[in-house]
């Protein structure tokens, strides 16, 4: 697994794309700092930026990397490999590189700009360890539907429809589900409704961070045990973790018993 | 020969009126404050020497001044009042004073002045207490440099750190005040100044005031206290330069305003708060020159205000800068820095061309709906709230500050 997992990194370091998402998040680092002038704040504009863009790109780059791979793909499957480590590999391989390129673009200006001294690099190295989180996830999620699709348009297709489900029509579904059920007690529906989808999830984690304030506003007492306490932090990560290990296990599963 | 009659009759009247000095130690012939104050003359200086002297319902009804050496400790032992002072011009200096009685029917105070003028309490360091210092219809008072460290723990039996009740004129300056029910209360007093006291972690409010009016409050520091300051049923209140931070929980404001009218709110800063200032039923008010920082809510307007003016304020990084229930009625925003603001300035002259809209569509929503705070910086969110910005449909359309600056304003 780790020779398939060592190719499938150096493959994609010695391809463009990895340069390309670099070079992104470094320029973006770069301009939100240059233009802020203050770091916390450059903070909250990263997040939205995080929670929006890590999945579609890890999505896209996932699906890409798997129809791309699938020649080589067939050949590894006629030498004596186990299937789970060929698998295991490649997902590994393109996941890493690109929470290599996300930790690596959006790190370097940050710590150039004085990160080490300032009081925003909780705030920060939390944004960090969600996106990658987030590039875990969808990724796994990507793999799984290029497998379970032989079409490349209709798996592009569900990728990109899977993106903006869990980023924005979601959302709107769970807000709508609170405003016409609001007559019922719903901190534990809305807290639950959080934890199924990795982005309300990871957005979660860091509004724990950044506006715990506003969050304890409200009166609930599961609330306040989820938002107030280390609760909270420590289910979020829980969650989060889990979903990277369901999606893996669909990958293993599928591919034990997928026909090439 | 008539020169050194004058001469000696003045010495004599000097030395007759010259003000004598008790010492009061664990040893001394003299060994508690009580007999103390019961053998001095009027305008006597007690000095009370380091040790433990329990003591308590001591009372001072001549005016004396009390001067403690090194911090002796007068233990209430939990029996009632400590000190009681019912003489004019009377000063109490560098005590250590614990264990004052707990009682549902009397407010036993570490220090009460009952009914008296121009007296001055310093240095005195309270612990363990229910009441710290007590004025009761006393007026002309200084309180400086006091210590009041509390331990309450439920609102029902607590006292308050410092409490006037129909006491005016008094000046509260460089106090410091933690762990008691309302750090200051004022009742019924009017035309007095608190200045440069820290009043933190209290159960219920840093500072409350009721039906006091023309008083002045600046530079103090209030912080995770149940509330900071609460303002109740006054005219005229003054309040300059104070930093109201941390004030977290479910109903907890940085400051709470209610029935206020003619005040000014100038150069205060408000600083991670859930809701910085809670305003209900305040009238002609002048929210100028304050900063508002990491707020959950900035301000939390609830109705029935009118002709308040938020002018040269900074709101930056709030969660929600305004929320707002009722009509606008004739309240102005003005000049303000919005960090939030996306407009742009074409002219250069500092003013964004496109006015700023303060209350988001999703305010409006989680103000409905509370639990949606969940949703909070979600991109569908902000998509709605882009759409409401475009076209008003549910917040108040004419709730604007047209002239929103482009830097934060400097003072």
């Amino acid at each position: 697994m780790l020779k398939i997992l060592k190719y499938s990194f150096y493959d994609l370091m010695r391809s463009r794309w990895s340069y390309v998402y670099f070079a992104f998040y470094l320029l973006l680092g770069v301009v939100l700092l240059f233009l802020n002038n203050d770091l916390s704040k450059a903070v909250i504009t990263l997040m939205n930026v995080i929670i929006v863009l890590v999945p579609l790109i890890g999505t896209i780059f996932g699906v890409m990397y798997y129809y791309n791979s699938k020649e080589f793909t067939e050949l590894l499957l006629a030498q004596p490999i186990k299937r789970s480590s060929i698998f295991l590999g490649q997902y590994l391989g393109v996941a890493l590189s690109l929470s290599m390129s996300l930790i690596l673009g959006l790190g370097l200006p940050f710590i150039f700009y004085g990160l080490f001294k300032s009081t925003a690099i909780w705030d920060f190295s939390l944004l960090l360890i969600t996106g990658t989180f987030l590039t875990l996830i969808f990724t796994a999620l990507a793999f799984n539907i290029a497998l379970s699709n032989e079409n490349k348009i209709k798996g592009f297709g569900y990728a990109i429809l899977m993106w903006l489900f869990l980023g924005i029509i979601y959302d709107g579904i769970f807000l709508m589900s609170l405003i016409i059920f609001e007559d019922y007690p719903l901190d534990k529906l809305s807290l639950i409704g959080t934890m199924l989808n990795p982005i309300d999830l990871s957005r979660t984690l860091i509004l724990l961070k950044l506006d715990i304030s506003a969050l304890l506003g409200y009166t609930g007492a599961v609330f306040k045990q989820f938002f107030g306490t280390s609760f909270g932090l420590i289910i979020s990560f829980v969650m989060l973790v889990l979903w990277v290990v369901f999606p893996l296990l669909r990958i293993l599963y599928k591919a034990k018993r997928k026909d090439f | 020969m008539k020169k050194i009659v004058l001469f000696l009759a003045v010495i004599l009247m000097a030395y007759s009126s010259y003000a004598q000095k008790i010492e009061v130690c664990n040893t001394c012939p003299i060994s508690t404050l009580k007999k103390a104050i019961a053998v001095a003359k009027d305008y006597d200086t007690i000095f009370v020497n380091k040790g433990t002297y329990k003591e308590h319902s001591i009372i001072v009804d001549k005016p004396l001044t009390i001067i403690g050496k090194n911090y002796p400790v007068i233990d209430g032992e939990k029996k009632g009042e400590i000190i009681t002072v019912t003489s004019d011009y009377v000063t109490v200096d560098g005590l250590f004073i614990i264990n004052v009685g707990t009682s549902y029917t009397a407010d036993y105070a570490a220090i009460r002045i009952k009914r008296s003028k121009h007296f001055t309490v310093r240095n005195l360091v309270l612990e363990k207490l229910f009441f710290g210092i007590y004025l009761e219809r006393s007026s002309y008072g200084k309180i400086y440099h006091n210590k009041i460290v509390g331990d309450a723990v439920q609102e029902y039996n607590s006292g308050n750190g410092i409490q006037l009740w129909y006491s005016n004129n008094i000046v509260i300056e460089h106090n410091y005040i933690e762990h008691v029910r309302d750090g200051i209360y004022l009742e019924f007093s009017d035309n007095c100044l608190i200045k440069n006291n820290v009043s933190e972690q209290n159960i219920r409010y840093g500072l409350h005031f009721m039906f006091s009016n023309d008083d002045e409050y600046r530079d103090n520091t209030f912080g995770n206290n149940g509330a900071g300051v609460a303002v109740m049923f006054s005219k005229k209140i003054k309040m300059y330069n104070n930093i109201f931070r941390e004030n977290w929980g479910t109903a907890s404001y940085g400051l709470l305003l209610k029935e206020i009218n003619d005040a000014d709110i100038v150069g205060n800063t408000f600083e991670e708060n859930t809701i910085g200032i809670n305003i209900e039923g305040s009238n002609r008010i002048v929210y100028k020159n304050n900063n508002f920082t990491n707020n959950g809510w900035a301000v939390k307007v609830r109705g029935a205000c009118y002709t308040n003016s938020f002018l040269e304020n900074n709101f930056l990084y709030n969660s929600f800068d305004i929320s707002y229930n009722s009509n606008v009625n004739d309240n102005v925003f003005n000049k303000n820095y919005w960090s939030n603001y996306t407009g742009y300035d074409l002219d250069k002259d500092g003013i964004g061309d496109v006015p700023y809209r303060p209350v988001k569509l999703f305010s409006y929503i989680v103000n409905r709906t509370p639990e949606t705070i969940i949703l909070l910086r979600s991109l569908f969110i902000d998509i709605i709230d882009f759409s409401e910005k475009v076209s008003p449909v549910f917040t108040p359309d004419n709730l604007l500050d047209n002239n929103p600056l482009m830097k934060k304003n400097v003072w």
